[in-house]
């Protein structure tokens, strides 16, 4: 599923400079706690979670995660953004709780990732 | 990959929890600048990093070493913090002593130590109480 897609079906609103038209991932991960998410087998990935602190991208960037998905509305402070930046991760916001918002892109066929 | 094995060391500090972590992406990008395969950085970083994370959090800092050869990598991590008191229980899945503020900051799921030995092919943990720990693995490629 191409991340514009992701965007729409979120109703995302999007944080980072990092171009995002072409990039495609495979499945997605929801997790709170980084730990859990880093036991996540998938790379090329999407993480969702409600961690708002630069470990969530820390996190992607280690895993090659290409998108982190802030949910329930969390806004990222500058720390956060900047360092997204740095390691071309899109940072993403959406409204929906963490529950929607994973039910959402699984029924539009966005598959979890085996552990 | 290296001709010669190359040896880096990073201080890592327990003050900065924003900067955990940046030890392990700069040996992840000496890594990609040596064009090791995706698989093998992935779970070298993986397992550095949380590592990384458990030395700050419950280490109080270090010093991470990284041998890089042209086919594996040892990581060394080093603290001196208040060690682990039974390892074959640190070493379950779930287990955790870290406090509600690490957990606040996304850590703390008792999922580290056997996430890390899951990524490496050779993992030692040597602790005493009072003195602290050291975590040794390594990953072929």
């Amino acid at each position: 599923m191409k991340l514009d897609r992701v965007m729409e079906i979120l109703d995302a609103k999007v944080y980072t400079d990092v171009a995002f038209d072409e990039i495609e991932i495979n499945a997605a991960c929801g997790a709170d706690l980084m730990s859990d998410a880093l036991a996540f087998g998938e790379n090329k990935g999407l993480l969702l979670t409600g961690l708002n602190n630069p470990q969530c991208i820390r996190t992607a960037e280690m895993m090659d995660i290409h998108c982190v998905m802030l949910v329930r509305g969390k806004e990222p402070d500058e720390a956060l953004v900047n360092l997204a930046n740095e390691k071309s991760i899109v940072v993403m916001k959406t409204d929906y709780s963490m529950y929607s918002a994973c039910g959402r892109l699984f029924e539009a066929g966005l598959p979890g990732g085996d552990v | 990959m290296p001709a010669e094995v190359l040896r880096q060391e990073y201080n890592v500090s327990a003050d900065d929890f924003a900067a955990a972590g940046a030890a392990s992406a700069a040996v992840k990008n000496t890594l990609k600048k040596l064009g090791f395969s995706p698989d093998f950085i992935r779970r070298t970083s993986i397992a550095m990093y949380e590592g990384e994370i458990n030395m700050v959090i419950h280490g109080g800092g270090g010093v991470a070493e990284a041998e890089i050869a042209e086919d594996y990598v040892k990581i060394t991590l080093t603290d001196h913090g208040p060690g682990i008191a039974d390892i074959n229980l640190a070493m379950q899945e779930g287990f955790s002593t870290a406090s509600d503020t690490v957990r606040e900051l996304g850590f703390g799921a008792g999922m580290g130590l056997p996430n890390i030995k899951k990524q490496s092919d050779d993992f030692s943990l040597t602790s005493e109480v009072g003195k602290g720990t050291v975590l040794t693995i390594t990953i072929k490629s």
